[in-house]
């Protein structure tokens, strides 16, 4: 695939990553004013909403003055920036007086892990579940899974996540009800049954979608003539058609990653879990500005970044998916 | 099922579709007629009974009907999925056609905010901007009417940029038609089916936003029955009283399901 790339395929490549460098930068730049408007949607005086009614006056001047709303509106945008461009951070957190990047990194790698181990599971069911299809095409499996996604598609990820807290941890005790255990290993036992719940929801629509492009290479010209070659079944599936069925999944996957992210958040409530979602819902019940903004800003970048590199590999991996 | 013709088998998926959702809307409507008891009322003397019986679906913690309350849910939370559907749906539907159809910096510009949009965790900006905007049935409105237009606005625009070329739309142009009558009596028509299926789909997903915001504590507040908030309230007692948290979730997913199927049905219809 990419041996005999062409001097017109790496010049396509070049024009896609100076455009897709470029729309990156500008989704950033967008995402990063969207999230100075956060606290500037408050209908009502945002200091007043975090104190309550009943707070003195001199202390909500006070907390007007540290989160800088007496400024004029260009000095706030200003110093935002500042914060955002020199310190990667959106100012002190009003709950722990320290930097909201301190507190959003220490809580970063439960969630992280989360994501990867929630990532893994949906690829894995993913590919497992597309080939038996594909490979099984109209058969009763086959017909099972088209009619999935109609019913996972309005379940809650947090219901879900219940419900298996009930089967899983209540009934069968093979998962901890929630929390984490310690140790790397404990950890990673825990994040099982929420890596699960998170995956659970994607990997119908996923499944559906693989499917479709593994019935196309199946059908392809080049199968048959492996087939009519004698090339042994297992070669054929392993080194041609799962090679050319990874770039359609690993876009997909990046297409997916922002649900992913979104469905994390919540079921790191359900389970308990100490991650990034967790601090977001409590910096939210606090209504800490500051904390909740560089929650946003965080994770909106992770997904472009992340984007950015998953459509990068695939089409450095295979230029037909360029034009 | 596979021997079914396709326009037959989408029929078939939108007639039970809708008959699913119709039972519902009906339940709903009819709430305060089936229902033997208040939602609100409580009765500390009947409270965690399991499913049967006078509570055909058990009571809670403090002795409410399940029940009336699941009903009464239902009024709630399908009249804010309705409701907050409209405005989107039609503003996405209108900017999506006009960046389409003029194509140039328009189209750039909406190209470029629905792109910025889906790199933003979805669930995150609802939540954010749920919070934001204060608590209750009201930030759901505002929560969507800022992105619930961009889904329709990108399919309007891709529709639209489809057709834009044809020679059906040359000839309207050649005809003399204006940029107004053309866009709605010519593409309209043509971009709405795409976009009505597309509705479906998207109604399920915000039932659950609406839903998830209740379970969160940002969406729908006490003491109004929500299904989100009653499934929040269950988790503490889903050892002992399972119903409490499933019921309601049952609930959302025979939604999702009916609306589903009406979108794939009315998919498979106009595909031909």
């Amino acid at each position: 695939m990419a041996r005999n790339k062409t001097t017109r395929e790496s010049r396509l490549f070049r024009r896609w990553l100076r455009r897709a460098a470029l729309r990156s930068a500008l989704v950033v730049a967008l995402i990063t004013v969207a999230v100075f408007f956060i606290i500037r949607l408050v209908p009502g005086d945002p200091a007043v909403m975090v104190l309550g009614e009943h707070a003195t006056s001199a202390s909500i001047e006070a907390l007007r003055e540290k989160l800088g709303l007496n400024l004029p509106a260009a000095r706030q945008f200003l110093r935002f920036l500042q914060n955002v461009f020199l310190h990667g951070d959106t100012g002190e957190s009003i709950k722990y007086g320290v930097s909201s990047r301190a507190l959003v990194f220490q809580r970063a790698p439960v969630t992280l892990l989360l994501v990867a181990l929630s990532m893994l599971v949906t690829l894995a069911a993913t590919v497992l579940l597309a080939f038996l299809a594909a490979t099984h095409k109209d058969g009763l499996f086959d017909q099972i899974i088209r009619v999935v996604p109609a019913f996972t598609q309005g379940m809650p990820v947090f219901w879900v996540g219940l419900l298996l807290i009930l089967g899983f941890a209540v009934r069968l005790r093979w998962f901890p009800v929630g929390g984490l255990k310690p140790g790397f290993g404990g950890m990673l036992y825990s994040l099982i049954l929420p890596a699960v719940t998170v995956s659970f929801g994607q990997i119908p629509p996923l499944v559906r979608s693989l499917r479709e492009r593994l019935i196309a290479v199946l059908d392809a010209d080049f199968v048959t003539t492996l087939k009519a070659a004698k090339v042994p079944r297992r070669v054929i599936f392993l080194r041609h058609i799962l090679r050319n069925a990874f770039i359609p999944t690993l876009m997909l996957l990046s297409v997916n990653l922002s649900y992913l992210i979104g469905g994390t958040l919540v079921v790191e409530r359900v389970f308990a879990v100490r991650g990034i979602g967790d601090l977001l819902f409590e910096a939210i019940s606090n209504r800490d500005f500051p904390l909740v903004q560089a929650v946003a800003l965080y994770c909106a970048v992770f997904v472009v970044v992340i984007s950015f590199l998953a459509d990068l590999i695939a089409h450095w991996a295979d230029p037909r998916t360029l034009t | 099922m596979r021997q079914l013709k396709r326009p037959r088998r989408g029929a078939l998926t939108l007639g039970v579709g809708l008959a699913m959702m119709l039972v519902m809307i009906a339940l709903a409507l009819l709430a305060p007629v089936i229902c033997r008891f208040d939602p609100l009322e409580q009765d500390l003397y009947a409270f965690l009974r399991p499913p049967g019986g006078l509570h055909p679906f058990g009571t809670d913690q403090l002795g409410r009907d399940m029940f009336s309350r699941v009903l009464y849910a239902a009024r709630t939370d399908l009249r804010i999925m309705a409701l907050a559907e409209i405005a989107p749906f039609l503003t996405g539907l209108f900017l999506g056609m006009i960046a389409g159809y003029y194509g140039g910096w328009v189209e750039w510009a909406v190209t470029l905010a629905t792109d910025t949009f889906i790199a933003f965790p979805y669930y995150l900006l609802v939540i954010v901007v749920a919070f934001a905007t204060g608590a209750g049935v009201h930030g759901i409105y505002i929560t969507f009417m800022l992105v619930g237009w961009l889904l329709y606005a990108r399919v309007a625009r891709g529709a639209t940029a489809s057709l834009r070329e044809s020679e059906w739309l040359q000839s309207a142009r050649l005809m003399g038609y204006s940029d107004w009558r053309i866009i709605w009596r010519e593409l309209f028509p043509n971009v709405l089916p795409q976009a009505v299926v597309v509705l479906m789909t998207d109604m399920a997903g915000l039932l659950v936003i609406i839903v998830t915001l209740g379970y969160l504590g940002i969406g729908v507040t006490q003491p109004t029955p929500d299904w989100g908030t009653m499934i929040a309230e269950g988790q503490n007692f889903m050892t002992t009283a399972w119903w409490l948290s499933v019921i309601p979730g049952l609930m959302v997913v025979y939604t999702g399901i009916a609306l589903s199927f009406i979108g794939d049905g009315l998919a498979e219809i106009w595909e031909n």
